[in-house]
């Protein structure tokens, strides 16, 4: 068994499933069944098509949906309900547009720390302003911002208070490829000097391979699967820019490609015989083990 | 550009205005005496006969006792002759009065309603069926519970005013931005602080547009209210005037209904433009 010595299943998911009603009578199964854990201080992201029910697991994890079968367990404690300590970045940003920057983000302040004063809500608030590069904007509304402005204020509202977890629902979608790639460079550096733990739903293969520690790979649905999860090869010291020049780097990519290409489609009808829903299989694509497992898309 | 749109409709305003002037002035000018009419006959006729004077007043008569109810608005001379100003000041207070009372009561119970599918469900025949009932028609019934006619006209006010808040608050309330609601869920917000700091100013805008809709039925219900139970009031002095068959003070009557009507609806726009969030 690899890589997973020090494995301390900080977050856990334990055999979740989530069914709806079909418009014809009977259910439809979204997934079910579904097992996979992160570590403390670790930073997943979970790629899949669209449908096939990533936004579900983050809201289970978030306490705003319940599963119907199987159980999240964080720090112990099965969710059952949102907490203080999951944070969520909200794909559409989700910031309330009559108050201010500051507004908001003290708004989130105030909630975690009820009995604080005023200024040193305040503070705080502008201190997580100025982390994600706002300062001077904090009495703007958010009509006034452009989108990764807000996106930005989404990110300090939840850096704010602290969670033990950042859940962020493909947050950087949204934004064009200049803007993104700066506040990628942000979290990863927030996340790497407080040691954050984080769970990101993400369409793009190298905002995955940037941040991810761990990646997981779901099938598509219905009755999606976590088909393998995937330990990131890559340096910890990894650099936005010249992550292509990593020895890894396409080992990784493609066998990330393949699997949103082909594999997310076919996985259901050759399921290996040693796979156990419970424990998905840990992959750790590099540059030695590629030519062997994963050749079929030449690095581009 | 807008500055100049503004003037631009400020003169249209103006020329339209001056020519409505003009042809009720000539509409209404001396066509010149009657000649040789039996003068017991042409007494008994009165002016309108005799001179040929119109029995609708023109515009200047109407500015020249306009000016006499300005110079003194607030004069009592008993219960038939009170200044304009005494009976808008009345009108204006029973509105007042029962429509804020259908505001504490509209507010929060739309709330409840907004909030729980359940109230909302099991409220919602009864508000379709109240609904469309003409205010009026509650005034016997007000009548012969509270047997007090002035109570009774407040009672009316509240009662029309209350079903557009009511309705509006509902809808603000329950339509509320389901990832706001997602928000304050994962900072964990008391349910009362929620109300206030998340429900309350997202439904803010609907609330006010129903708060508006009501003022504007108010103000049309007062009116007809006060004709019925009579005693005080702009509605009591357009009919005693009508009674009195002063068509001119008829007129000013209608002109400041109007303008009361518009400033009371140019208030609550003021405090709409305040709570309106861009999105
Ligand atoms: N209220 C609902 N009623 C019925 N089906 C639903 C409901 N909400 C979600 N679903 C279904 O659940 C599935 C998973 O939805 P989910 O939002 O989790 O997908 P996703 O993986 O986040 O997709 P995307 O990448 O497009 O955001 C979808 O197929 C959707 O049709
Ligand atoms: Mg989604």
């Amino acid at each position: 068994m690899p890589q997973y010595m020090n494995e301390d299943r900080f977050i856990s998911i334990e055999g979740i499933a989530r069914r709806y009603p079909k418009a014809g009578g009977g259910e439809t199964t979204i997934f079910d069944d579904l097992w996979f854990s992160m570590n403390r201080g670790e930073f997943s992201a979970i790629i899949g098509h669209s449908g096939c029910g990533k936004t579900t697991v983050l809201n289970i994890l978030a306490g705003l949906e319940l599963p119907d079968e199987g159980v999240a367990v964080v720090d112990g404690r099965a969710i059952e309900g949102p907490s203080l300590d999951r944070a969520v970045i909200f794909q559409s940003h989700a910031l309330l547009p009559w108050r201010t920057v500051l507004g908001n983000v003290a708004f989130a302040v105030s909630s975690r720390w009820p009995d604080w004063s005023a200024d040193k809500v305040r503070d705080q608030a502008m201190a997580c302003i100025e982390k994600v590069g706002l300062k001077g904007s904090e009495l703007k509304k958010p009509a006034e911002l452009s989108g990764g402005m807000k996106q930005r204020v989404g990110i300090a509202r939840a850096l704010s208070i602290e969670p033990k977890i950042l859940l962020m629902d493909e947050p950087f979608s949204a934004l064009d490829a200049l803007t993104r790639g700066t506040l990628q460079d942000e979290v990863r550096r927030i996340c790497l000097e407080t040691g954050q733990t984080a769970f990101m739903i993400t369409h793009d293969v190298d905002e995955a391979i940037y941040l991810a520690d761990k990646i997981v790979l779901m099938t598509n649905g219905p009755g999606a699967m976590v088909a393998e999860i995937v330990d990131n090869p890559l340096p910890r010291n990894r650099g936005r820019i010249d992550l292509h020049k990593q020895p890894d780097y396409y080992a990784l990519r493609n066998h990330l490609i393949d699997f949103l290409v082909t594999r997310s489609r076919s996985f259901k009808d050759e399921i290996p015989e040693t796979y156990s829903k419970r424990h998905p299989p840990i992959v750790r694509p590099t540059a030695s083990t590629s030519s062997a497992t994963d050749s079929t898309l030449s690095a581009a | 550009m807008s500055s100049n749109l503004t003037l631009r409709a400020g003169v249209l305003s103006f020329v339209l205005f001056a020519l409505f002037i003009a042809a009720w002035h000539i509409a209404t000018r001396q066509i010149g005496a009657v000649a040789n009419m039996d003068p017991e006959y042409a007494k008994l006729m009165g002016l309108t006969a005799t001179t040929g004077k119109s029995a609708m007043p023109g515009p200047f008569d109407v500015a020249a006792k306009i000016w006499e109810h300005l110079k003194n608005p607030f004069y009592d001379r008993g219960p038939n002759d009170k200044g304009l100003g005494i009976q808008l000041a009345y009108s204006v207070g029973r509105v007042m009065l029962g429509y804020f009372i259908a505001v504490c009561v509209a507010i929060p119970t739309g709330f409840v309603i907004g909030m729980s599918p359940l109230m909302n469900k099991a409220l919602n025949p009864f508000i379709q069926l109240m609904k469309p009932i003409s205010p009026l028609a509650w005034m016997p019934l007000a009548l012969y519970t509270i047997k007090d006619s002035a109570v009774s006209a407040i009672f009316v006010i509240f009662i029309c005013s209350l079903w557009p808040m009511l309705i509006n608050t509902a809808f603000g309330v329950a339509s509320v931005r389901k990832e706001w609601l997602n928000v304050a869920r994962t900072l964990e917000v008391r349910p009362l602080r929620k109300a206030f700091t998340v429900i309350l100013p997202a439904a803010a805008p609907t609330i006010l547009t129903g708060m508006r809709i009501s003022i504007g039925i108010a103000w049309l219900v007062i009116v007809a209210a006060e004709m019925l139970v009579g005693g005080t009031g702009i509605g009591y002095f357009v009919w005693n005037e009508w009674n009195n068959l002063s068509i001119v003070n008829v007129i000013i009557s209608i002109l400041v209904i109007g303008l009361v009507g518009m400033l009371l609806d140019q208030a609550l726009a003021r405090v709409a433009r305040f709570v309106t969030y861009p999105d």
